[in-house]
């Protein structure tokens, strides 16, 4: 099933704006938007007049992360997907260029940023939230490992106790919550999101573009200097996560509404 | 020096000589006629007694990204042995003075060996670096499986070679493919600042010092020893070494005339 507008890229006057658009399911990552979003982020960097970027979500959440119902799940491990796979053919780009690209990459989130979607607005250089947006690590609920650099991002944003916190626990955080461990910008009321949110990239494109990427630049080597390998390193872990038992009963349970029974396996 | 080039653009600054490869639409693909060009722009530096280091330089995008494959794909192997194209790549390899490769974007198939060829290799960070023959039926024919292997060691050569896949700048920091990686603004610069720095020490010492280097390739350790002690020997017929040694002694800084 192929769905129309799944991402929106709009050109305003010195910036640009990304929406994740599957309101429905809540901007789930299947493998177009996956595409898409890449596709957008290299056209976005490539052009000179685009300065600053927002990315948000339509609808009430942010992004879900990746969509379960859309992976093809099978009790055969040799059918199973490789989790490995599509993390380095659809989440790795994205979390690459969103830290290569040399211009201010604002998340607006506007609702639950969940799994990879987590991970791609901790990936982002500004967090600007409704008070309505919370964030959650959900990978341990389904007995996977965070990816899309989150293993190594979310750390470095907010200290490693609460980092490992919300990564094993896999508990959902508000706004509040999120600004008081420094993980984002600032919290406005839902209508302001987007004004305020623009605001800022205006600002930001009328700044030293180029003074931007190369602190971007300088920062990314400081915090972030494997950033390949430290990504290529997540998706061997997940890897071996997909073909857990305990990934098979989390999906299984999740789909089926019910608590999971895990074996540690 | 009044030689004018299609495929390549030449200028000298201070007291060295820079050459970059000029066909932006194929990311520099290294033509016969851009060889051509290439070697006698490289052999007429050698031969001006005012450039004393060579930058070999493409773009930002690309410093070479492979032979031109529209030039060869209809050839057979008598008609590609008789056109003996690599007689111009030994006369690359043939020149005295030092040689720095600027290196930014793509250095594939023969831009991987052509940078290989030089002396010393600046890469920016964007530069990557591969022997991607394999995948179009061949196998590098520039010196790729002899210099590859040589400077990487057996595994990471084979892996390339047989792959075709390219290496990244770091992934070729780290396996000494390259002297060192700068931001991707930078690497021209690095470079002639490098070469600057060679232009100043005595020509006759960098030229017998690079000649002995490389025949650690050609001979082995006790003819190389050998040969690097006749090297040595023969600087002590130099002006340059009469004053770089009195220089020293005397605790002052030295004039070098190349004699």
């Amino acid at each position: 099933m192929t769905e129309e507008n799944t991402l929106l890229f709009e050109k305003k006057d010195g910036y640009a704006i990304i929406t994740m658009n599957r309101p429905d399911r809540l901007n789930a990552f299947n493998d177009e938007l996956t595409f898409k979003l890449q596709d957008a982020l290299k056209e976005a960097e490539k052009d000179d007049a685009i300065r600053a970027l927002v990315i948000t979500g339509a609808g009430r959440g942010f992004c879900s992360g990746q969509d379960l119902q859309n992976r093809n799940f099978s009790d055969n491990s040799a059918a199973r997907p490789s989790l490995g796979d599509s993390i380095r053919r659809r989440y790795n780009p994205i979390v690459l260029k969103l830290r290569r690209m040399e211009k201010p990459i604002i998340a607006a989130v506007n609702g639950v940023a969940a799994g990879a979607g987590a991970s791609l607005a901790f990936a982002c250089d500004f967090r600007i939230v409704a008070e309505t947006a919370t964030f959650v690590q959900s990978f341990t609920k389904v007995g996977l490992v965070p990816d899309s650099g989150a293993t190594f991002i979310l750390p470095r944003l907010i200290g490693l106790t609460k980092a490992f916190e919300m990564m094993i626990l896999a508990e959902k955080i508000n706004a509040t919550q999120a600004l008081s461990l420094n993980l984002v910008n600032k919290v406005v009321a839902p209508d302001q999101l987007m004004p305020e949110a623009l605001d800022l990239a205006a600002k930001l494109a009328k700044g030293p573009t180029k003074a931007f990427g190369l602190t971007k630049r300088a920062v990314n080597k400081a915090i972030f200097p494997d950033l390949e390998e430290l990504l290529e390193y997540e998706a061997y872990l997940q890897e071996i996560a997909g073909r857990s038992d305990d990934f098979q009963e989390g999906v299984k349970a999740f789909i089926e509404k019910r608590q999971p029974a895990y074996s540690g396996r | 020096m009044t030689l004018t080039f299609k495929t390549i653009l030449t200028s000298t600054e201070d007291q060295i000589g820079i050459v970059t490869l000029n066909r932006p639409k194929v990311l520099n693909a290294l033509s016969h006629e851009l060889m051509g060009e290439l070697v006698q722009a490289l052999e007429s530096f050698d031969h001006d007694d005012s450039v004393r280091a060579i930058v070999l330089t493409g773009s930002e995008r690309a410093f070479a990204a492979g032979a031109d494959i529209k030039e060869m794909s209809d050839e057979t192997s008598i008609s590609i042995m008789l056109k003996d194209q690599f007689a111009t790549w030994d006369r690359v390899k043939n020149i005295r003075k030092p040689i720095i490769a600027a290196v930014s974007g793509f250095a594939l198939g023969g831009g991987c060996e052509l940078a290989m060829t030089c002396d010393i290799i600046i890469a920016s960070e964007s530069a990557q670096f591969g022997q991607p023959e394999i995948n179009i039926g061949v196998i590098p024919g520039a010196g790729g499986t002899q210099r590859l292997t040589r400077c990487v060691g057996k595994y990471k050569a084979m892996e390339m070679i047989l792959t075709g896949r390219p290496i990244t700048a770091k992934e070729a920091l780290a396996a000494g493919l390259v002297n060192r990686v700068v931001p991707v603004e930078m690497f021209l610069e690095e470079a002639k600042t490098l070469a600057k720095e060679i232009a100043k020490r005595p020509p006759l010492a960098v030229r017998l010092a690079k000649e002995a280097v490389l025949k650690t390739f050609d001979v082995p350790i006790s003819e190389g020893l050998q040969f690097e002690r006749k090297n040595f020997y023969a600087l002590f017929s130099s002006l340059d070494q009469k004053e770089g040694m009195k220089a020293f002694l005397e605790k002052r800084p030295a004039s070098f005339v190349g004699q």
